[in-house]
Protein backbone atom coordinates (compact mmCIF):
# COMPACT_ATOMS: atom_id res chain seq x y z
CA UNK A 1 0.00 0.00 0.00
CA UNK A 2 1.12 3.69 -0.81
CA UNK A 3 1.66 5.93 2.24
CA UNK A 4 2.96 9.60 2.57
CA UNK A 5 6.24 9.74 4.60
CA UNK A 6 6.99 13.29 5.05
CA UNK A 7 5.36 14.23 2.39
CA UNK A 8 6.69 11.81 -0.11
CA UNK A 9 4.90 8.61 -1.65
CA UNK A 10 6.70 5.56 0.10
CA UNK A 11 5.65 2.02 -0.59
CA UNK A 12 4.88 -0.57 2.75
CA UNK A 13 3.47 -3.91 2.92
CA UNK A 14 -0.35 -4.34 3.83
CA UNK A 15 -0.55 -3.88 7.76
CA UNK A 16 3.02 -2.21 8.49
CA UNK A 17 3.83 -0.98 12.12
CA UNK A 18 5.24 2.84 12.66
CA UNK A 19 8.16 0.46 14.37
CA UNK A 20 8.60 -1.40 11.02
CA UNK A 21 8.90 1.76 9.11
CA UNK A 22 11.24 3.32 11.28
CA UNK A 23 13.50 0.38 10.88
CA UNK A 24 12.73 0.73 7.29
CA UNK A 25 13.94 4.16 7.27
CA UNK A 26 16.86 3.02 9.18
CA UNK A 27 16.10 5.72 11.88
CA UNK A 28 16.92 5.22 15.58
CA UNK A 29 13.45 5.55 17.08
CA UNK A 30 14.90 7.59 20.62
CA UNK A 31 15.62 10.43 18.45
CA UNK A 32 12.60 10.99 16.54
CA UNK A 33 8.88 11.20 16.90
CA UNK A 34 6.02 10.11 14.51
CA UNK A 35 2.98 11.97 13.72
CA UNK A 36 0.46 10.21 11.46
CA UNK A 37 -2.83 12.19 10.08
CA UNK A 38 -1.78 15.36 12.28
CA UNK A 39 -1.98 12.97 15.67
CA UNK A 40 1.07 12.11 17.43
CA UNK A 41 1.63 8.55 17.77
CA UNK A 42 3.55 7.66 20.77
CA UNK A 43 6.71 5.94 20.71
CA UNK A 44 5.06 2.96 23.02
CA UNK A 45 2.15 2.49 20.57
CA UNK A 46 5.06 1.98 17.80
CA UNK A 47 5.16 -1.98 17.40
CA UNK A 48 1.36 -2.18 17.87
CA UNK A 49 0.36 0.73 15.58
CA UNK A 50 -0.68 -0.71 11.92
CA UNK A 51 -0.57 2.01 8.78
CA UNK A 52 -3.75 2.36 6.76
CA UNK A 53 -3.24 3.63 2.68
CA UNK A 54 -2.90 6.74 2.23
CA UNK A 55 -1.82 7.84 5.99
CA UNK A 56 0.23 11.09 5.64
CA UNK A 57 2.95 10.17 8.99
CA UNK A 58 5.51 12.95 9.74
CA UNK A 59 8.93 11.65 11.03
CA UNK A 60 10.81 14.19 12.61
CA UNK A 61 13.86 14.72 14.63
CA UNK A 62 15.60 17.72 16.73
CA UNK A 63 17.79 19.96 14.24
CA UNK A 64 19.49 23.55 15.42
CA UNK A 65 17.25 26.48 16.32
CA UNK A 66 16.74 29.62 18.37
CA UNK B 1 29.94 37.05 44.29
CA UNK B 2 30.43 34.30 46.94
CA UNK B 3 30.17 30.56 45.46
CA UNK B 4 27.20 30.36 48.28
CA UNK B 5 25.20 32.93 46.45
CA UNK B 6 26.08 32.33 43.34
CA UNK B 7 24.92 28.57 43.60
CA UNK B 8 21.73 29.88 45.10
CA UNK B 9 21.28 32.71 42.20
CA UNK B 10 19.78 30.21 39.84
CA UNK B 11 17.01 31.13 37.73
CA UNK B 12 13.41 28.62 38.22
CA UNK B 13 10.96 28.20 35.61
CA UNK B 14 8.72 26.07 36.01
CA UNK B 15 9.77 23.16 37.44
CA UNK B 16 13.82 23.83 36.16
CA UNK B 17 16.72 25.46 37.74
CA UNK B 18 19.28 26.98 35.54
CA UNK B 19 22.76 27.51 37.05
CA UNK B 20 23.15 30.02 34.06
CA UNK B 21 21.00 33.04 33.16
CA UNK B 22 21.88 32.79 29.42
CA UNK B 23 20.14 30.35 26.85
CA UNK B 24 21.15 29.40 24.17
CA UNK B 25 20.09 28.58 20.41
CA UNK B 26 21.83 25.64 18.73
CA UNK B 27 20.67 27.65 14.78
CA UNK B 28 22.65 29.02 12.34
CA UNK B 29 26.64 27.68 12.96
CA UNK B 30 29.00 27.55 10.91
CA UNK B 31 29.14 23.86 11.80
CA UNK B 32 28.05 21.38 14.71
CA UNK B 33 31.62 21.61 16.42
CA UNK B 34 31.47 24.87 16.43
CA UNK B 35 28.29 25.09 18.15
CA UNK B 36 29.38 22.76 20.39
CA UNK B 37 32.48 24.66 21.80
CA UNK B 38 30.42 27.91 21.88
CA UNK B 39 27.72 26.45 24.32
CA UNK B 40 30.97 25.26 26.39
CA UNK B 41 32.19 28.73 26.57
CA UNK B 42 28.72 30.34 27.49
CA UNK B 43 28.50 28.79 30.52
CA UNK B 44 24.95 27.82 29.49
CA UNK B 45 23.03 24.93 31.07
CA UNK B 46 20.05 24.86 28.75
CA UNK B 47 19.72 25.30 25.23
CA UNK B 48 16.87 25.52 22.60
CA UNK B 49 16.14 23.14 19.86
CA UNK B 50 14.02 23.02 16.96
CA UNK B 51 11.80 20.04 15.74
CA UNK B 52 12.05 19.60 11.79
CA UNK B 53 11.30 16.65 9.09
CA UNK B 54 13.69 13.80 9.71
CA UNK B 55 15.91 13.53 6.52
CA UNK B 56 15.03 10.52 4.97
CA UNK B 57 17.24 10.49 2.26
CA UNK B 58 20.62 11.51 3.22
CA UNK B 59 21.15 8.76 5.88
CA UNK B 60 25.25 9.78 6.51
CA UNK B 61 23.95 13.32 7.50
CA UNK B 62 24.61 14.29 11.12
CA UNK B 63 22.32 14.54 13.80
CA UNK B 64 22.46 17.36 15.98
CA UNK B 65 22.28 15.09 18.91
CA UNK B 66 25.11 13.49 17.75
CA UNK B 67 26.71 16.92 19.09
CA UNK B 68 25.47 17.78 22.43
CA UNK B 69 25.32 15.91 25.45
CA UNK B 70 22.01 15.41 26.31
CA UNK B 71 22.81 14.47 30.37
CA UNK B 72 24.83 17.72 30.32
CA UNK B 73 22.27 20.17 28.84
CA UNK B 74 18.29 21.01 29.54
CA UNK B 75 16.52 20.61 25.71
CA UNK B 76 14.39 23.50 25.23
CA UNK B 77 12.16 22.49 22.29
CA UNK B 78 10.99 25.57 20.44
CA UNK B 79 7.81 25.73 18.03
CA UNK B 80 9.42 27.77 15.25
CA UNK B 81 8.17 27.95 12.21
CA UNK B 82 4.71 27.74 13.10
CA UNK B 83 2.20 30.05 11.57
CA UNK B 84 -0.95 28.62 13.78
CA UNK B 85 -1.83 27.95 17.33
CA UNK B 86 -2.51 24.19 15.87
CA UNK B 87 0.46 23.82 14.26
CA UNK B 88 2.78 25.30 17.47
CA UNK B 89 0.39 22.70 19.39
CA UNK B 90 1.30 19.86 17.42
CA UNK B 91 5.19 20.68 17.34
CA UNK B 92 5.07 21.23 21.19
CA UNK B 93 3.84 17.76 21.12
CA UNK B 94 6.59 16.34 18.98
CA UNK B 95 9.21 18.19 20.93
CA UNK B 96 7.93 16.51 23.60
CA UNK B 97 8.03 13.36 22.36
CA UNK B 98 11.54 13.43 21.54
CA UNK B 99 12.63 14.68 24.79
CA UNK B 100 10.80 12.01 26.56
CA UNK B 101 12.66 9.55 24.33
CA UNK B 102 16.08 11.03 25.03
CA UNK B 103 15.03 10.81 28.94
CA UNK B 104 15.96 14.67 29.02
CA UNK B 105 14.65 16.70 32.13
CA UNK B 106 13.30 19.64 29.35
CA UNK B 107 10.24 17.05 28.25
CA UNK B 108 7.93 19.45 30.09
CA UNK B 109 8.22 22.60 28.90
CA UNK B 110 8.22 24.26 25.43
CA UNK B 111 9.35 27.69 23.88
CA UNK B 112 6.16 29.26 22.07
CA UNK B 113 6.50 30.84 19.36
CA UNK B 114 3.46 31.40 17.18
CA UNK B 115 4.05 34.05 14.07
CA UNK B 116 2.32 36.32 12.25
CA UNK B 117 4.45 37.16 8.93
CA UNK B 118 7.71 35.69 7.39
CA UNK B 119 9.29 39.14 6.62
CA UNK B 120 8.80 40.40 10.58
CA UNK B 121 9.09 36.98 12.59
CA UNK B 122 6.93 38.91 14.90
CA UNK B 123 4.83 37.01 17.09
CA UNK B 124 0.87 36.84 16.71
CA UNK B 125 -0.09 37.54 20.13
CA UNK B 126 -3.87 36.18 19.26
CA UNK B 127 -2.53 33.02 18.13
CA UNK B 128 0.25 33.06 21.03
CA UNK B 129 -2.48 33.21 23.63
CA UNK B 130 -4.46 30.45 22.51
CA UNK B 131 -1.61 28.45 21.89
CA UNK B 132 -0.64 28.93 25.72
CA UNK B 133 -3.59 28.02 26.84
CA UNK B 134 -4.43 25.02 24.99
CA UNK B 135 -0.30 23.94 26.00
CA UNK B 136 -0.58 24.94 29.54
CA UNK B 137 -3.93 22.61 29.91
CA UNK B 138 -2.40 19.50 28.21
CA UNK B 139 0.22 19.93 31.28
CA UNK B 140 3.42 22.32 29.26
CA UNK B 141 5.51 24.75 30.96
CA UNK B 142 5.16 26.92 28.51
CA UNK B 143 7.88 30.09 27.73
CA UNK B 144 6.10 32.32 25.61
CA UNK B 145 7.98 34.46 22.68
CA UNK B 146 6.15 37.65 22.58
CA UNK B 147 7.14 41.05 21.63
CA UNK B 148 7.62 43.68 24.39
CA UNK B 149 3.91 45.31 24.70
CA UNK B 150 3.39 45.36 28.36
CA UNK B 151 -0.57 44.43 27.83
CA UNK B 152 0.23 40.99 25.72
CA UNK B 153 2.86 40.39 28.02
CA UNK B 154 -0.05 40.29 31.28
CA UNK B 155 -2.36 38.38 28.99
CA UNK B 156 0.08 35.22 28.34
CA UNK B 157 0.99 35.32 32.10
CA UNK B 158 -2.96 35.41 33.24
CA UNK B 159 -3.00 32.61 29.94
CA UNK B 160 -0.67 30.24 32.05
CA UNK B 161 2.79 30.70 30.26
CA UNK B 162 5.52 29.50 33.15
CA UNK B 163 7.56 32.41 31.60
CA UNK B 164 6.88 35.44 29.38
CA UNK B 165 10.06 36.20 26.75
CA UNK B 166 9.62 39.87 25.05
CA UNK B 167 11.82 40.60 22.07
CA UNK B 168 14.40 43.19 22.45
CA UNK B 169 14.36 43.60 18.59
CA UNK B 170 13.23 41.50 15.85
CA UNK B 171 14.97 37.90 15.65
CA UNK B 172 18.50 37.62 14.51
CA UNK B 173 17.82 41.78 13.78
CA UNK B 174 21.04 41.92 16.22
CA UNK B 175 19.15 45.62 17.09
CA UNK B 176 19.42 45.02 20.80
CA UNK B 177 16.46 46.37 23.55
CA UNK B 178 14.97 49.02 21.23
CA UNK B 179 12.56 49.87 23.90
CA UNK B 180 13.74 49.74 27.54
CA UNK B 181 11.13 51.39 28.54
CA UNK B 182 8.16 48.85 27.57
CA UNK B 183 10.80 46.10 29.45
CA UNK B 184 10.06 47.57 32.69
CA UNK B 185 6.58 47.87 32.23
CA UNK B 186 6.48 44.40 31.23
CA UNK B 187 8.58 43.45 34.85
CA UNK B 188 6.32 45.64 36.35
CA UNK B 189 3.24 43.71 35.13
CA UNK B 190 4.73 40.46 35.86
CA UNK B 191 5.50 40.63 38.74
CA UNK B 192 3.88 42.94 40.35
CA UNK B 193 3.20 40.71 43.82
CA UNK B 194 5.08 37.99 42.20
CA UNK B 195 8.83 39.35 42.59
CA UNK B 196 9.94 35.33 41.45
CA UNK B 197 8.53 35.27 38.11
CA UNK B 198 10.71 34.91 35.55
CA UNK B 199 11.13 36.96 32.31
CA UNK B 200 13.61 36.51 30.08
CA UNK B 201 14.58 38.67 26.90
CA UNK B 202 14.53 36.48 23.65
CA UNK B 203 15.39 37.79 20.48
CA UNK B 204 17.35 40.60 19.20
CA UNK B 205 20.90 40.07 20.80
CA UNK B 206 23.81 41.60 18.77
CA UNK B 207 26.40 42.34 21.26
CA UNK B 208 27.40 41.36 24.61
CA UNK B 209 26.70 45.18 26.02
CA UNK B 210 22.84 43.72 24.75
CA UNK B 211 23.10 41.29 26.97
CA UNK B 212 24.07 43.46 30.17
CA UNK B 213 21.74 46.13 29.33
CA UNK B 214 18.84 43.98 29.72
CA UNK B 215 19.99 42.34 32.68
CA UNK B 216 20.56 45.41 34.38
CA UNK B 217 17.06 46.36 33.58
CA UNK B 218 15.98 43.47 35.88
CA UNK B 219 15.11 40.65 33.33
CA UNK B 220 15.94 37.22 34.69
CA UNK B 221 17.80 35.59 32.13
CA UNK B 222 18.35 36.38 28.24
CA UNK B 223 17.89 33.82 25.56
CA UNK B 224 20.22 34.41 22.10
CA UNK B 225 21.14 32.86 18.94
CA UNK B 226 22.08 34.60 15.96
CA UNK B 227 24.66 36.82 18.38
CA UNK B 228 27.11 33.99 19.01
CA UNK B 229 26.35 32.01 15.75
CA UNK B 230 26.72 34.80 13.25
CA UNK B 231 29.45 36.54 15.04
CA UNK B 232 33.02 36.48 13.10
CA UNK B 233 34.23 34.36 16.22
CA UNK B 234 31.54 32.53 17.68
CA UNK B 235 33.90 31.28 20.51
CA UNK B 236 35.35 34.38 21.67
CA UNK B 237 31.60 35.69 21.19
CA UNK B 238 30.22 33.17 23.38
CA UNK B 239 32.91 33.78 26.39
CA UNK B 240 31.85 37.41 25.88
CA UNK B 241 27.82 36.37 26.50
CA UNK B 242 29.17 34.67 29.36
CA UNK B 243 30.97 37.73 31.33
CA UNK B 244 28.13 39.94 30.10
CA UNK B 245 25.42 37.95 31.63
CA UNK B 246 26.95 37.77 34.85
CA UNK B 247 28.02 41.49 34.43
CA UNK B 248 24.54 42.31 34.19
CA UNK B 249 23.20 39.84 36.78
CA UNK B 250 25.70 41.39 39.21
CA UNK B 251 24.98 44.91 38.35
CA UNK B 252 21.35 44.72 38.50
CA UNK B 253 21.75 43.16 42.05
CA UNK B 254 24.35 46.11 43.15
CA UNK B 255 21.74 49.13 42.91
CA UNK B 256 22.86 51.04 40.21
CA UNK B 257 23.54 55.10 41.43
CA UNK B 258 20.75 57.69 40.06
CA UNK B 259 21.50 59.13 36.96
CA UNK B 260 22.11 62.80 37.32
CA UNK B 261 22.30 66.07 35.11
CA UNK B 262 25.78 67.36 36.82
CA UNK B 263 28.90 66.26 37.92
CA UNK B 264 29.77 65.21 41.29
CA UNK B 265 33.24 65.12 42.55
CA UNK B 266 34.95 61.98 43.09
CA UNK B 267 38.25 63.40 45.21
CA UNK B 268 38.04 65.32 47.98
CA UNK B 269 37.29 69.40 47.33
CA UNK B 270 38.76 69.84 50.90
CA UNK B 271 42.35 70.23 51.10
CA UNK B 272 43.58 71.34 47.66
CA UNK B 273 46.37 73.02 46.78
CA UNK B 274 44.88 74.75 44.08
CA UNK B 275 41.94 77.46 43.94
CA UNK B 276 38.74 76.57 42.24
CA UNK B 277 37.22 78.87 39.41
CA UNK B 278 34.48 81.25 40.99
Amino acid sequence: MQILVNGKPRHVHDDATVAELLTSLELDARQVAVEINLELAPRGEHPSRTLAPGDRVEVVTLVGGG
Amino acid sequence: MQLDEAIEDTLAIGNHALRSRLIVGTGKYAGYDVMAEALERSGTDCITVAVRRERLIDAAGNNLLDFIDTSRYTLLPNTAGCYSADDAVRVARLGREILLGLENPGADWVKLEVLADKKTLLPDPVATIEATERLVAEGFHVLCYSTDDPVVARRLKEAGAASVMPAGSPIGSGQGILNPNNIRICLEYLKDGDPDYPVIVDAGVGAASDVTIAMELGVDGVLLNTGIAHAKDPLRMADAMRHAIEAGRLSYLSGRIPKKLYATASSPTEGTITSFPS
